[in-house]
């Protein structure tokens, strides 16, 4: 008896194994004319607020811009997926886009460490990746065909964080990270910059803590910094900043994009406007700064109810590349079902797309040749104000050589 | 009335705040006595020197000035692991086994105590409350909290426990080892269903983000406030009263002589007609209400919930209650306050001490090297051997 279902088995794994294998060779040959886009964003946990709106931003996209694609024949579906800001979970999710042929581009990841992982197993499968909000220099240094993004980096956006600071006449930091490649790569940015600039790095610390920062912040109250950065995400940076000012804390608090969040009020509240106030670097402003936002914002309040976080604007874009150079080498192979190194090859190649976050063009490793970082403060306790939060600096700035 | 307050066991109300005190006490005054040497001692080299350039001030100085609010933080978060490890050591006294699940217990409370408040928030009565109001909707969260988790503790006792008592003594804890993951996972399912997102906020009211200002201390260039924020105290407050309670309830009630009973000797206990599934039951409500108000105070004192939220709490409740000398009450309200010291302690002088190499991150490194050398030297725990009588 368990000899036969383990033949059974076996003779399914095989059978299995040959389809996979018929179906991403051939890549459909034709007979199937679907085209699905991928999405990895955290649909669940302390980032879906932001994950899922990358999602509907891409939604939306696949919607409006899918037309050209449909016109010849395809079928264009998303098919989103949960990484739940893990990279396990964002590894797993990978194997799985990359055995389904009809994934021919994955709009992907909100965090840089989730990306990096990720990003092995679509290169190693030749699919095409562009980021909407992934700025860790690592995710393009790596220097994959397959790998692109539409955002700025952090050995940009620490430095903009410490200019910004100096600027300020701060004197002081106290740098705190959550030990994840993105919050610690920027933190170390920040730092660099900051030694360079005359700023005095008064502590540096990685914590992995969520709740309970009183140890951490003994040495930060005693050495009273004027500005206290933090390299991470909302959710522990809102709550540390917030246990800071409770304990008396009244100089500046700086963070980074993974503070852009209107859930980064809701924890913090006032806290976040007393004393020196809080600001942070983004690459990814509030969707109304970009002037190719107007209609997309309509679009997506009409479609989901509530305004688009930052990073849906991105995730709009990024799907409009996807189908562009979809479109591109679909048409250089007249109307035939494009391969995934075709498409990847086409993204690279596409010149001035003209999304609503901006013109994008990819140089060799996929930055774009042109990224804007802006420094933003937080403008009012209320969660729902966020978006109307102040932009204190714009700045376009071309990523480091290759 | 008179013959009310004359049952009223006057000596078993006093002890358990007597232990509170002197745990408090000692516990400080050691680890400040280690700190200071420690200082001294650096501060004539290279250490010292580096906390000069850098605060201005001189190590020892910089050590004493920053151990009032260190004291008082780790006091606070060792009240709140002293409650959680009260769970679990109530259940082990009584059935000698260690209930993971508990930290999900822990959780739920929790989350059941926000949720009523974000309700609250959201009809804006949190808003228009005074604060005589606001105060009372913080309790009557915390009351909703502990029902809901005390209530959970008996269902779980009942499904995933009580079918496997007379199985080996692995079975039961791989089964509380299921209950926890299960129960995390229902927790994300219900939040995701119902409010679409699981790390929920605790609402701003009252005066709870106040903090009473002791006084000021100058510190080299800068001054160092010493103060206790309200809600820490509400924290400690309702620890106090807990531990307090349940000590009354194990030592003189009735009740709480079955509970011992049925922890000493379980045929005997059921020979002498005491209910010992009842009991047992009991055991767990009682745990789990005072796990729902730890969870609905965490929540108050820290911001910001998950549905993991109870993991790392639970893992140090439970390492307090072993430190302690587990299924001893005494022992989980002594370890709670060392281990919440302890962590505090390290968390806050690491750093300096080693010129910024080991910082904040490590502290839990040093709180569980503890917790291995006491379990070398003394494998029953701190107070293990000295007090005979469990549960």
């Amino acid at each position: 008896m368990a000899k036969r279902s383990f033949a059974v088995i076996s003779l399914l794994m095989i059978a299995s194994m040959v389809l996979t294998a018929c179906a991403g060779g051939g890549g459909g040959g034709g007979e199937s004319k679907i085209i699905k886009i991928a999405t990895q964003s955290p649909l669940s946990g302390d980032m879906s607020v932001v994950g899922v709106d990358i999602k509907r931003g891409a939604e939306l996209g696949v919607e409006q811009m899918g037309t050209a694609l449909t016109e010849m024949g395809f079928k264009i579906e998303l098919a989103p997926f949960d990484d739940q800001g893990n990279p396990d979970t964002g590894v797993a999710n990978a194997k799985q886009i990359v055995s389904d042929p009809a994934i021919l581009c994955v709009v992907g990841h909100y965090n840089s460490g989730v990306q990096i992982p990720s990003s092995e197993e679509y290169h190693n499968a030749g699919l095409a990746n562009v980021s909407p909000a992934n700025t860790n220099p690592k995710v393009t240094t790596r220097g994959y065909l397959e790998v692109n993004r539409i955002v700025g980096r952090d050995d940009v956006q620490g430095v903009v964080g410490a200019d910004f600071a100096a600027d300020q006449g701060m004197t002081s930091a106290f740098v705190v990270h959550d030990k994840t490649a993105y919050g610690q790569g920027i933190a170390e940015f920040f730092r660099q910059e900051a030694e360079e600039t005359g700023i005095q790095v008064l502590g540096f610390e990685g914590t992995e803590e969520k709740a309970n920062f009183d140890a951490l912040l003994s040495p930060i109250l005693a050495a009273n910094p004027d500005v206290v950065y933090f390299g991470g995400m909302y959710g522990q940076a809102a709550v540390l900043f917030k246990q800071a000012r409770e304990k008396g804390y009244m100089g500046m608090f700086l963070s980074d994009d993974g503070f852009d969040s209107s859930d980064a009020a809701k924890i913090g509240g006032q806290s976040l406007l007393d004393g020196n106030g809080a600001y942070y670097s983004t690459v990814s402003g509030p969707a109304s700064v970009y002037p190719g936002t107007a209609k997309f914002i309509a679009d997506f309040k009409a479609k989901y109810s509530s305004d688009p976080q930052p990073f849906a604007a991105q995730g709009y874009d990024s799907a409009g590349i996807c189908l562009k150079a979809i479109e591109a080498a679909a048409k250089a192979k007249n109307g035939e079902m494009p391969t995934r190194a075709e498409v990847a090859q086409a993204i690279r190649a596409l010149k001035d797309y003209a999304g609503i976050t901006g013109t994008v063009t990819f140089n060799s490793i996929g930055d774009p040749l042109m990224a804007k970082y802006f420094v933003i403060q937080v403008g009012s306790a209320d969660p729902t104000k966020w978006p109307e939060n102040p932009i204190v600096q714009t700045l376009d700035i071309a990523p480091p050589a290759p | 009335m008179k013959r009310f307050f004359k049952s009223i066991n006057v000596r078993e109300l006093l002890r358990p705040l007597g232990q509170m005190i002197a745990f408090a006490l000692g516990t400080a005054i050691f680890l400040s006595a280690i700190v200071l040497l420690l200082a001294i001692l650096l501060d004539r080299g290279t250490v010292g020197q580096f906390t000069m350039e850098r605060f201005k001030i001189s190590l020892f100085s910089y050590t004493l000035a920053n151990l009032p609010q260190v004291l008082i933080d780790g006091l606070t978060i060792g009240f709140v692991y002293a409650a959680i490890a009260l769970g679990y050591t109530m259940v082990y006294g009584v059935l000698e086994f260690i209930n993971f699940a508990h930290s999900e217990i822990f959780a739920v409370g929790a989350f059941v105590g926000i949720e009523i408040l974000i309700a609250l928030d959201s009809s804006g009565m949190l808003a228009r409350a005074s604060l005589g109001m606001a105060y009372a909707f913080l309790i009557f969260a915390i009351l909703a909290g502990m029902i809901a988790a005390g209530a959970l503790a008996v269902a779980v006792e009942r499904v995933a426990y009580r079918p496997l008592r007379g199985a080996p003594r692995l079975v039961p804890l791989i089964s509380a080892i299921g209950v926890s993951f299960l129960l995390q996972d229902a927790i994300r399912l219900v939040e995701g269903l119902t409010t679409g997102q699981f790390n929920r906020i605790f609402p701003t009211f009252g005066n709870f983000d106040q903090r009473l200002i002791f006084g000021e201390m100058a510190l080299g260039a800068s001054t160092v406030t010493l103060g206790i924020s309200i809600k820490s105290i509400i924290v400690i407050v309702v620890a106090v009263l807990m531990l307090i309670g349940l000590n009354y309830m194990v030592n003189a009630t009735k009740i709480g002589k079955a509970i011992r009973a049925v922890a000493q000797d379980r045929p005997t206990a059921s020979l002498m007609g005491i209910d010992v599934n009842r009991i047992i039951s009991l055991t767990f409500l009682v745990g789990g209400l005072l796990g729902g108000a730890a969870g609905v105070v965490y929540a108050l004192k820290f911001t910001r919930i998950d549905p993991f939220v109870g993991f790392f709490p639970g893992l140090k409740a439970f390492t307090a209650a072993v430190m302690g000398g587990i299924g001893n009450l005494t022992g989980a309200l002594l370890g709670g306050i060392v281990l919440g010291m302890l962590e505090t302690f390290a968390g806050s002088y690491m750093g300096v001490f080693t010129m910024g190499a080991a910082g904040t991150e490590y502290k839990d490194i040093f709180a569980f090297a503890i917790l291995i050398l006491v379990l070398i030297f003394r494998p029953q725990g701190l107070m293990g051997e000295n007090v005979s009588q469990k549960a």
